[in-house]
């Protein structure tokens, strides 16, 4: 909510990671992409069949409310919620565009 | 297929595989049978011997064919090596089509897998787990895969539901004639409880064991008249470690801390909470720490209970040696402590399947339970409770006794978490039913307690100031609230790989192989 | 487990129950989305002690969201930012903040200029966000000699509506040597009470840190409400129930307290300037204790 949104692109310049594979938490890593390669996830999961395009859909939209266009981002989800998935998404990707 | 709905609302074909099934139509039905079913007369002669040395001459000895039945029991837990030993020669000797009776598959069993895809093994009654239990839901045995309470297997061996070619007993300890028990050697597990209906109506009852005693063994929990022959194997039956727990840890975590004292409190305001109490708990970290807030209650106000009954523990046997239950009963032993106390107090009591939970017999222990509190992997919102199938769909528990004490005792509470990670416990419908809403009169979560609105308890509870009473639809509401909607249902083919029966027999759902 | 009605004594910040105040370390998802289920009067989401250096900036998107997100029902929500001379405390606020908890907890402080500071960046990210202003109250956490001694200045700073401990720091900056018993903060203790009372705020003891010691907690405790704290602050779920004992008072006090009352009410009505208990006369002061003496019988006939 706090985050400023603008209209330049946030580049991910580095690969960082936040979260944990703790239970109820989520360990969320990115890369730097090329441009115009896009938002690719991958993601693994105990409830991928129940949850998966739900925490896909969750981890997106931080990275488009920040203004992040192209990012290679792995989250191994060990049974977090939404809003600790989006905690975290905003944690690495904050972390990778080198704040 | 013809298929019709039962009372917990689910669709049950007429018939399946050529088989007759009977809806299930509430509890307290039954029995659909006349007469128990009969095994096979044996003859044991003066001078007979019944030692023999390998598994392969027993399995002869007992004319095993193609497509026959063999039983085992689970005792030895995740430290057996008798099921797949045997289920090995038997591959070697070329049998195929064979029915598997264990009260339980586990993950040391995961080895079984080829023999599934092979058709080797094409059936299995039990309730299973791991790797086996995943393939039977991808669709990888030919056969059925029936699940059924401990009492549910104790009355289908009784009343020729299934019919036991030859048992296997991994036997801690037998003598030369086939007197056999648990709590001596080195692979002491204690109670034998759930291998004594194999013993009893098996047509073909085979001892295998590491541990010849003299004659005659003793005490005996599987006496000579049942037993045809004993295998005397060097290579070893099981794993001691992997069969017995030193301890079992009560859970640490403050949520299910929690929610086992409020399971507690709901003793409490029930009024079952006084002298000649009957109690029953899993083995879990959250029931453990449920009966050790039970302990220091009854402690602190000089109640002596009745028994204790189930899965026996330390935290158990500890009461009974604090004087607070006159009796343990113990269909099975789950600690080093367990064991030993079977061995040594004339208060600790082995109890046969049936005898614990056999709903069509003259009387099952269950039905004197006061309260018993039990866990689930969901529970909806009609109270059903699923213990065999995670929320994917995918087969990954059996159900112990799950069906026979919640028929069984006044007050079944179910202990368990609203959430585990973001899956939902609380939801509209169970992905597959194991015991009946009827059954089950409370669900303790750490975010509410929820009664039945069927329950005899429910003005009592719903009243009691200290409990944080929510109606089910609340805490299912809550629970979707937390996760942000609700879980996408598994996606199924067709194809039914398991069916689900009631205690007594008739069937309470039936899953299919999952997509992918 | 409480029930909705009895967390508050009034509507107002100021007199809500405090009885306990659970720590919850703030980059732990677990225990930040369970921390409503055990009974606590209040929650404080930790961003300072328990969480290392690197992960600041983790713990403080995941508060962020938490409150942003989750129904914490009738706890009163706080977090305890970083220290306002650390680099992180100006982030923590502009993160917080527009979450609306009900309250910050301000580590070390010292005086009230700093309160002064704060109030006024505070303010500054309540007008952006619509918040109206003043919403987001102030706890400071006195953990200095210098902090006790301005304590009656800090208790009067704006949007203050409670005062906390912190008896190991303290404890450490004044040379004392840290007990069980905790007779080394008995004046401390005092003058923060006192300067509480004056500006009719609470007064919040400081944590007990032996888990396992729930008998020590207890009496801990009693002690604290002897001296007249409101509160206590726990560090683990399993502490809350033993504090809440402590608060729990007497038949023979509910009863006092109840006459007491009862005279009040009965003397207001014939317009009587003095009440008389038990042949005693009674003055307002002790009216309002016996006023908050009966809230905490009434939380208390609930479990923890």
């Amino acid at each position: 909510m706090y985050i400023q949104t603008g209209v330049r692109t946030v580049k991910i310049v580095k690969s960082a990671q936040a979260g944990s594979l703790e239970s109820c938490d989520i360990l969320i890593s990115v890369d730097p992409a090329k441009e115009g390669s896009g938002i690719k996830i991958n993601l693994e999961s105990p409830a991928k069949t129940q949850f998966g395009d739900l925490i896909l859909s969750e981890i997106k939209e931080v990275a488009d409310r920040l203004e992040i266009t192209d990012v290679k981002i792995t989250a191994i989800d060990k049974g977090a919620l939404g809003y600790c998935i989006k905690a975290r998404a905003e944690t690495a990707l904050r972390r990778g565009a080198g704040e | 297929m013809k298929f019709v709905k039962n009372k917990v609302g689910r669709s049950i074909p007429e018939e399946l595989n050529g088989k007759k099934l009977i809806p299930f139509t509430g509890k307290g039905k039954g029995p659909y049978k006349e007469r128990k079913y009969a095994p096979k007369i044996r003859r044991t002669s003066p001078g007979d011997g019944k030692v023999l040395k390998s598994l392969r001459e027993a399995i002869k000895k007992g004319g095993l064919t193609n497509g026959g039945t063999i039983s085992f029991h689970h005792h030895f837990r995740n430290g057996d090596f008798l099921l797949n030993m045997v289920c090995h020669e038997i591959a070697k000797m070329g049998l195929k089509d064979i029915r598997l009776v264990p009260s339980s598959i586990q993950p040391i069993n995961n080895e079984l897998l080829p023999y599934l895809e092979k058709g080797i093994i094409t059936h299995i009654n039990c309730g299973t787990s791991g790797k086996i239990a995943d393939a039977i839901s991808r669709g990888k045995m030919d056969g059925l895969l029936t699940i059924r309470s401990h009492g549910g297997r104790a009355r289908s061996i009784e009343n020729g539901d299934v019919e036991i070619d030859i048992a296997f007993i991994a036997s801690p300890t037998s003598d030369e004639y086939g007197n056999i028990n648990g709590v001596h050697g080195k692979y002491a597990c204690g109670s034998l409880g759930y291998a004594m209906p194999d013993a009893h109506f098996a047509n073909f009852v085979v001892a295998v064991t590491n541990t010849l005693v003299p004659f005659p063994n003793n005490p005996i929990s599987i006496t000579q008249d049942h037993v045809d022959c004993i295998v005397l194997l060097k290579k070893p039956i099981g794993d001691p470690a992997g069969i017995v727990s030193t301890t079992l840890r009560v859970t640490r975590n403050p949520k299910n801390l929690k929610i086992a004292r409020d399971s507690i409190e709901v003793i409490k305001a029930s009024g079952l909470l006084k002298e000649g109490l009957s109690y029953q708990s899993g083995a879990g970290g959250t029931a453990l720490a449920a009966t050790q807030y039970l302990s220091e209650y009854m402690k602190a106000k000089g109640i002596k209970g009745s028994f204790g009954m189930g899965g026996a523990t330390e935290a158990l046997v500890k009461m009974l040696e604090d004087g607070l239950f006159e009796a343990v009963l113990d269909v099975q032993s789950f600690d080093t402590y367990a064991v030993q106390s079977l061995l040594n107090n004339p208060k600790h009591i082995e109890m046969g399947a049936s005898q614990y939970a056999n709903p069509l017999s003259s009387g099952c222990a269950v039905n004197l339970l006061d309260t018993v509190i039990l866990g689930c992997t969901e529970i909806d919102t009609k109270f059903n409770v699923n213990t065999s199938t995670e929320s994917d769909g995918r087969i990954m528990h059996g159900m112990g006794g799950h069906q026979d004490t919640s028929e069984g005792a006044k007050l079944t509470i179910i202990a368990a978490p609203l959430l585990r990670g973001r899956i939902p416990i609380v939801v509209d419908d169970v992905v597959s039913v194991n015991s009946p809403g009827e059954n089950i009169d409370v669900v303790v979560t750490e975010r509410g307690i929820a009664v039945n609105p069927e329950s005899q308890y429910f003005e009592l509870l719903t009243k009691a100031k200290n409990l944080n009473i929510k109606s089910i639809e609340d805490l299912k509401k809550e629970a979707e609230k937390l996760i942000g909607g609700k879980p996408k249902k598994p996606k199924v083919t067709d194809r039914i790989v398991a069916i689900i029966e009631y205690r007594d027999g008739s069937v309470l759902d039936v899953i299919y192989q999952i997509k992918n | 487990m409480s029930k909705k009605s009895t967390k508050r004594i009034d509507d107002t910040p100021v007199n809500r129950l405090r009885r306990t105040r659970l720590y919850i370390p703030g980059n732990n998802p677990a225990m930040v989305q369970n921390a409503v289920v055990y009974g606590a009067d209040s929650l404080i989401f930790d961003l300072e002690d328990s969480i290392s250096l690197d992960e600041k900036d983790s713990a403080r998107h995941l508060i962020s969201n938490a409150l942003l997100t989750l129904d914490f029902e009738d706890c009163e929500v706080t977090v305890r930012v970083n220290s306002l001379d650390t680099e992180y405390f100006i982030k923590d606020l502009e993160a917080v903040v527009p979450a609306k908890p009900d309250g910050l907890l301000l580590p070390k402080t010292q005086s009230f200029d700093e309160l002064i500071r704060v109030d006024n960046l505070i303010s500054d990210i309540e007008e952006k966000y619509d918040i109206p202003i003043g919403t987001v109250k102030l706890m400071p956490i006195i953990e200095s000699a210098k902090g006790v001694l301005n304590a009656e200045k800090i208790a009067e700073a704006p949007r203050v509506i409670a005062l906390g401990l912190g008896g190991e720091d303290l404890v450490a900056d004044i040379g004392a040597k840290r007990t069980k018993l905790g007779r080394e903060l008995d004046y401390i203790s005092a003058k923060i009470i006192l300067a509480c009372a004056v500006s009719k705020i609470q007064a919040i003891d400081t944590v007990f840190t032996d888990v396992n010691d729930t008998e020590g907690l207890y009496e801990a405790t009693l002690r604290a409400i002897e001296l007249g704290f409101q509160g206590k602050s726990v560090i683990h779920p399993s502490q809350i129930e033993h504090v809440h004992r402590a608060f729990s008072p007497s038949q023979e006090e509910i009863e006092r307290a109840l006459r007491i009352v009862k005279a009040y009410k009965d003397a207001k009505k014939k317009g009587l300037g003095v009440v008389s208990v038990d042949g005693r006369m009674v003055d307002l002061p002790v009216v309002r204790r016996s006023e908050k003496i009966l809230k905490w019988a009434e939380a208390s006939q609930h479990k923890i």
